[in-house]
């Protein structure tokens, strides 16, 4: 069983990115769309703990929301997977169990 | 897949009913099924007949009522929470005495229930919110 | 459909009376609990302050909802996750919350806690094992 989940906050903004990564189980997937994009920024004061939490799961990034807010692949942290909206629906049919962080 | 959409916030002061609108197109796309999609919170007002929003801009509400009408999706409202924020149908506004009634085609007004309903028949609920 | 029955979880991570989510999480409970599914719900982050004892709305003129969850027992939704970091993060324990219990039929309609205060981990794995997780 494993869980796709998604976060569309700034974990700027909000604690729910790092929430989310303190209750997802080996295995899952983080997608982050919306807003939720600016915490695969490198170089950010987040971005250490980000990156050692986000070592048990597959972390992804909506490419779409990502260009929209004007963000370069190369701003990102490592091992960040940029999909779009068909890979999104496909992740979201593979995994068991859908999860959206609010 | 048999998919859920639940869409729990309002039309353009949030993304979420951009986010599912683009979901749900590649969904479709994909060969997928739309077993409902359910509007919770102020995601209701994405079903208001009266929004004008500038014509260089997407219109939210046309866009689901037309891509409900291409592919026969079900587009429910949950009833208390339109009632709250002032989305009624023809019914509803008889029934509470309203002067007019503001529901968009193709979107109809019914109980929670149709949220649970949804999450028993689809295969993957998808939450769209803030 | 009828036959199927699938686990339910509700997620509450937001303070009540500032938002409407709190309130309509739990309408989306009530009317839930006709359909006989395996509900549970799970508060957590601020989730937790949804559950505290005490609440006085007279002076913010809303609706006061809290006693909404002491009738969750007689809706038979008995299963409420309390996650114990989120309490200890906000200064709160289980005495600052509301005390939910629901009788059992089945020993004699003995009055049992629906609160259970679980780890960040069990909070994790009860997560996982859902069929439909609604957040709110």
């Amino acid at each position: 069983m494993s869980t796709l989940h998604t976060v569309n906050k700034s974990p700027f903004a909000t604690k729910t990115l790092l929430s989310c990564l303190n209750h997802a189980s080996k295995g899952d997937s983080i997608l982050l769309i919306e807003d939720g994009v600016y915490g695969a920024l490198k170089g950010s004061e987040l971005a250490e703990i980000i990156t050692t939490k986000a070592k048990d799961f597959s972390v992804f990034l909506l490419a779409p929301d990502m260009k929209a807010r004007g963000i370069n692949e190369d701003k990102l942290i490592e091992n960040i997977e940029l999909v779009d909206y068909a890979k999104f629906v496909d992740m979201a049919a593979k995994h068991d169990l859908n999860q959206a962080w609010l | 897949m048999k998919f859920g959409i639940l869409i729990s916030e309002g039309p353009y002061t949030h993304q979420a009913a951009d986010s599912a609108y683009h979901f749900t197109k590649a969904a479709l796309e994909n060969g997928h099924e739309i077993e409902r999609v359910f509007f919770y919170h102020d995601g209701v007002n994405v079903g208001t007949r009266l929004s004008v929003p500038p014509q260089d801009e997407r219109n939210l509400q046309k866009d689901w009522s037309a891509l409900a009408a291409e592919h026969k999706i079900d587009l429910v409202i949950c009833i208390a929470a339109a009632q709250r924020r002032g989305l009624l149908d023809e019914n509803e506004a008889k029934r509470q005495g309203k002067d007019a009634n503001n529901i968009a085609e193709g979107f109809r007004i019914s109980g929670l229930g149709q949220l649970i309903e949804m999450g028993i028949l689809s295969d993957r609920l998808m939450t769209f919110g803030d | 459909m009828t036959d199927t029955v699938k686990k339910f979880l509700y997620v509450n991570r937001k303070a009540p009376y500032g938002t409407i989510y709190a309130l309509e999480s739990l309408e989306v409970v009530l009317i839930g609990a006709a359909f006989d599914q395996d509900v549970s719900l799970a508060f957590l982050d601020d989730g937790v302050f949804q559950l505290t004892k005490g609440q006085d709305t007279k002076e913010i003129g809303v609706k006061n909802f809290s006693p909404t969850y002491r009738a969750l027992g007689d809706y038979e939704v008995t299963k409420l996750y309390v996650e114990k970091e989120s309490l200890d993060e906000r200064g709160l324990s289980e005495a600052d919350l509301q005390e939910l219990v629901w009788e059992d039929e089945d020993d004699d309609y003995a009055e049992k806690p629906s609160i259970h205060i679980i780890s960040r981990k069990e909070m994790a794995d009860l997560m996982a094992n859902q069929d439909v997780v609604l957040s709110f």
